[in-house]
């Protein structure tokens, strides 16, 4: 079976990057493929990373409040290549208010502050499994 | 401090301590600080053998300051109690600062949203859906104008946090106090203005590091003899440390940085005394109270000795550490948000006792979203219970002598005078940004962290302890899409009202000047005056110099 391959992102104009370093050395220690980004990613240039990388997962990194519109564009994007199959992730600051509508479009794993690694680690593997036996 | 050999540390581990560790075993093998610094369980004369009291300690106002740079130390003047706020349109913000002022703030603090901070106009694709988010959204001189109205200028201080874009942002703030009557001569205030720490650690750069460095010591040259009471600079460790640095990287970068800027100022071809006395800094204040306590203690020294030996400045004022502080955003939780009242007044106390010159105490729902007015209010009301009830702003340094405290600082001040070294040996604090040196630090201290609160040995109450399943839900305050609206219909209505040919010839002008040494705070006032925008500001200036991609590393 071959390493889980996973994209994480951190799109908008915030530069924050603490939390998606860390997540993105924690699930390469647990064993997949991470491809990490870098800042200021559009959803169109994240859509196509996964693309090229052939990602299972794409986990991005929002504390800014901008993903009522990143989420969206980004869900619509993968779906026109094709790539609805990929899983969807993300951590950060979310308000509650919020979560039942980035599910609804698709988002699989919404993860706040203080959720373990390994709880991410776990769910990854569990949900994106599927793709990559495929 | 002199040696007590006969009540020594070794006879007391023998004869007292290790019967007793024989009864009872301690909690844990060992005991670290949050930055991983291994503590001793007592601390006796013996461990501060080394240190001179007149050299390494000596009294407040004296030399090299380590007890605080004011002789009556609180009781002269208490710290400034200013409250970081900005949210949504001007207008918003504006009411936010009435009421602040209202409730017995001294001092504003301007927080700009991510567009604002990276030279963005509301209309870029990269501002979608972040405008008004993070902070205040401030596209030209009209919205300062809105942001300041019935504010008087000339009777408050103002702190910016505004770093890439900070000479457009100040010279708009120049502007309106002109428009008011003030005199530039005597406003005063802080623009964070410090780059350094965004390529290390925030990462909102827009230019690469040497044109940014050369915008900052054109400041520097304008605020000399133009806005003398102005801080010109806040050299940051707030951000570092958000980042994952250890206490030590915190202190030992942020004034490497400051030493960095005081160095390309000097090449600029000014007179050290004549802008290093407008030279402040911001520090974080985290959980661990006697390793926060040691770091600002050791800040000072550190830098009273640099200025006095290393830049050879004569003036007393150059030799003064000024800095803010606030508190440890990372601290605080989601999980259980009353909790982080507490937190918080503990790290403020820690500050306090630092001798800070300023303060924010952030809100207990800031894990969440930005703070409501009631949260906001809470954090102040913070301060003040430390200020007017606790006794501890009665007396200087009260922790001064304290052979834990003094040990410590001097523990601060060898590890950052460890990466000064390294940094040094390395060309300069830019040539380490620019070989990712204190990036890397800072993520491998950030993993390590994490790794220790994976398996607890480091706690997070209410988080990976004492953890509590029925947690109610509080009020946020939750910012929507009508800001965003609201500045777009602004930025048209702007563009079409004002004198385009005019906007035009100054960015113009600004853009040529960019490719020559002169001085650009003039090319920015014009350009500010013809209600330019930042973004077409910031554009003149990336059409020169180019923007600055960073090579990520994890």
């Amino acid at each position: 079976m071959r390493k889980l391959r996973v994209v994480i992102a951190k799109p908008g104009l915030d530069g924050h990057d603490r939390g998606a370093k860390v997540i993105a050395r924690a699930l390469r220690d647990a064993g997949m493929e991470v491809i990490y980004t870098g800042l200021r990613q559009t959803p169109e240039m994240i859509a196509s990373a996964a693309l090229q990388e052939d990602a299972d997962c794409i986990g991005l990194s929002i504390l800014s409040g901008a993903h009522n519109h990143i989420a969206p564009r980004l869900m619509e994007l993968l779906k026109e290549k094709g790539l609805d199959d990929v899983l969807v992730v993300i951590g950060g600051i979310i308000p509650d208010v919020d979560i039942p509508k980035l599910k609804a479009i698709g988002v699989k794993g919404i993860f706040l502050p203080g959720t373990p690694m390994q709880d991410i680690v776990d769910f990854i593997n569990t949900h994106a499994r599927e793709r990559a036996r495929a | 401090m002199k040696t007590i050999a006969e009540t020594g540390k070794a006879r007391w581990q023998h004869e007292t301590l290790e019967p007793a560790l024989k009864k009872s075993p301690e909690r844990a093998a060992s005991f670290t600080t949050i930055s991983g610094r291994p503590i001793d369980r007592l601390y006796t004369a013996e461990d501060v053998e080394g240190i001179d009291y007149e050299r390494d300690i000596n009294e407040p106002g004296v030399f090299p300051y380590t007890r605080g740079i004011h002789p009556t130390g609180y009781r002269g003047k208490l710290w400034t109690m200013r409250q970081f706020a900005g949210f949504g349109t001007p207008e918003d913000t504006n009411a936010r600062y009435k009421s602040l002022l209202q409730a017995g703030s001294t001092g504003l603090s301007v927080a700009f949203d991510l567009p604002t901070l990276m030279g963005r106009d509301p209309d870029h694709e990269l501002s979608l859906g972040e405008v008004g988010k993070c902070g205040v959204s401030i596209m030209s001189l009209a919205d300062m104008e809105t942001l300041f109205d019935g504010i008087s200028l000339a009777d408050i201080t103002t702190s910016m946090t505004i770093n890439s874009p900070a000479a457009m942002i100040f010279a708009m703030y120049l502007v309106v106090a002109e428009q008011q009557g003030a005199d530039w001569k005597t406003i005063s205030g802080t623009i964070q203005n410090d780059i350094l720490k965004e390529f290390i650690a925030q990462k909102e750069y827009i230019f690469p590091p040497r044109p940014s460095m050369r915008l900052i010591t054109d400041i520097f040259a304008f605020c000399s003899t133009q806005v003398p009471k102005w801080n010109t600079i806040s050299v940051s460790g707030y951000h570092i440390r958000e980042a994952g640095a250890t206490a030590v990287q915190e202190l030992a970068f942020t004034l490497r940085d400051g030493l960095e800027y005081v160095q390309w100022g000097v090449d600029a071809g000014l007179d050290v005394d004549a802008f290093v006395p407008q030279i402040s800094f911001f520090f974080n204040a985290h959980s661990d109270f006697f390793e926060e306590i040691a770091k600002y203690r050791a800040a000072r020294k550190i830098w009273a000795r640099a200025m006095r030996d290393r830049f050879g400045a004569k003036n007393e004022r150059s030799w003064k550490l000024r800095f803010h502080s606030q508190t440890a955003g990372v601290s605080l939780t989601a999980q259980q948000p009353y909790n982080n009242v507490v937190r918080t007044a503990l790290q403020a106390l820690s500050a306090v006792l630092g001798g800070t010159n300023s303060l924010h105490t952030n809100s207990l729902d800031e894990a969440l979203a930005l703070p409501t007015s009631e949260a906001a209010t809470l954090a102040l009301r913070t301060q003040q219970i430390i200020a007017h009830e606790s006794g501890v702003a009665n007396v200087v340094d009260p922790l001064g002598g304290s052979y834990f405290v003094e040990k410590l600082t001097r523990d601060m001040e060898d590890g950052a005078l460890a990466y000064f070294k390294t940094i040094d040996a390395m060309g300069g604090m830019v040539e380490a940004i620019e070989r990712g040196f204190p990036q890397q630090e800072i993520a491998e201290s950030s993993y390590r962290f994490q790794q220790a609160f994976e398996r607890k040995e480091k706690i997070m109450v209410g988080v990976n302890a004492f953890v509590q399943q029925d947690d109610p839900p509080i009020e946020i305050l939750y910012i929507d899409e009508s800001t965003s609206d609201t500045q777009l219909a602004k930025l048209e209505a702007l563009r079409a009202t004002r004198h385009q040919e005019a906007v035009t010839r100054a960015l113009d002008a600004l853009r040529a000047a960019a490719h020559t040494t002169e001085n650009l705070m003039p090319r920015i006032l014009d350009a500010v005056r013809a209600y330019a925008t930042v973004g077409e500001m910031c554009d003149a200036l990336r059409d020169v110099w180019g923007e600055y991609e960073e090579v990520p590393i994890i």
